[in-house]
């Protein structure tokens, strides 16, 4: 497998749907090719920091003071029929 | 090398019940689904309109068009997949009215294929966050996104972020799955590429800035 096939296939790797022969002939090109394998290993931690990173939290406050603005938009919407929301 | 684990799980059993709920006009069923999911909505729409007001809206505006359609809702997908095509939709028309120059920030968006290609292959520390402070990783983090191209980010987001498989994705966003995947692998590889720049392993003594 060359470089070039095997970042093709890295999104397929990481996401753990590649079929057995492929995953295979993967994992034999990152044994010996160091680039490729910090490639796989900083991608898969970049993609942890992202999904650890909590960024844009809903703060509690807001999250009251929407969640009760759209209650009130339903009701509305309820009362008045589509067209007057 | 261990593959990724997705960090949504499967939609709560009584999801139904309550959109059926919502449907006959139970405003406190479908208030209960704008709790289960009002925190996702909001950092998709934040990821997507890069403005805290802007999100505030879409988090507003997507759920009361939810509520409003919910008869459209057939139940084919999950609930929060349709969902979340209502909210990435409105983020997108946020940020169109506010940039209407498609031109901003748009320049990779015409760049080719091989922009993805790795060029830096340093390794990274063994816990590169630790290199920073909480405060100075997010601004990283964020800054690093915002750089994407729209397109790229918010597949990343649905995929990475939020936990959508490839399917949900390609629904939530109206494109086809080779389109998904090929957004993905590029969004995946530019972001590596850019964190590299402060996530390298150093060499000499400084190792901790």
């Amino acid at each position: 497998m060359k470089c070039s096939e095997f970042l093709q296939e890295l999104t397929n790797y990481l996401d753990g749907v590649l079929d057995e022969r492929t995953k295979s002939e993967l994992e034999d090109h990152l044994a010996w090719c160091h680039n490729c394998y910090v490639v796989c290993d900083t991608t898969k931690k970049t993609i942890e920091i992202y999904r650890d990173s909590q960024l844009y939290e809903l703060p509690e406050d807001l999250r009251t003071r929407l969640r009760s603005a759209i209650v009130s938009k339903c009701h509305q919407h309820k009362k008045t029929g589509p067209r007057s929301v | 090398m261990s593959t990724i684990q997705p960090r949504v799980g499967e939609p709560v059993s009584d999801e139904l019940v309550l959109v059926q709920a919502a449907k006959r006009g139970d405003v406190a069923a479908f208030e209960e689904l704008v709790r289960r999911y009002d925190r996702n909505v909001f950092r998709i729409a934040q990821h997507i309109t890069q403005n805290r007001e802007d999100a505030e809206d879409v988090v507003q505006d997507a759920f009361l068009k939810a509520f409003q359609n919910l008869e459209q809702f057939q139940g084919q997908s999950k609930f929060y997949t349709w969902l979340v095509r209502i909210a990435v939709n409105e983020a997108l028309m946020k940020l169109r009215r506010r940039r209407p120059e498609r031109t901003v920030s748009l320049d990779e968006e015409v760049k080719t294929e091989d922009d993805s290609l790795p060029r830096e292959v340093a390794d990274w520390s063994p816990n590169p966050e630790q290199q920073y402070s909480q405060a100075e990783l997010r601004e990283i983090l964020t800054r690093t996104i915002q750089g994407l191209p729209p397109g790229f980010r918010t597949v990343f987001v649905l995929r990475d972020v939020e936990g959508l498989s490839t399917e949900e994705t390609a629904e939530a966003l109206d494109l086809s799955i080779p389109a998904v995947k090929s957004r993905l692998l590029r969004a995946r590889l530019q972001l590596r590429e850019r964190l590299s720049r402060f996530f390298q392993r150093r060499e000499s003594g400084d190792g901790n800035k």
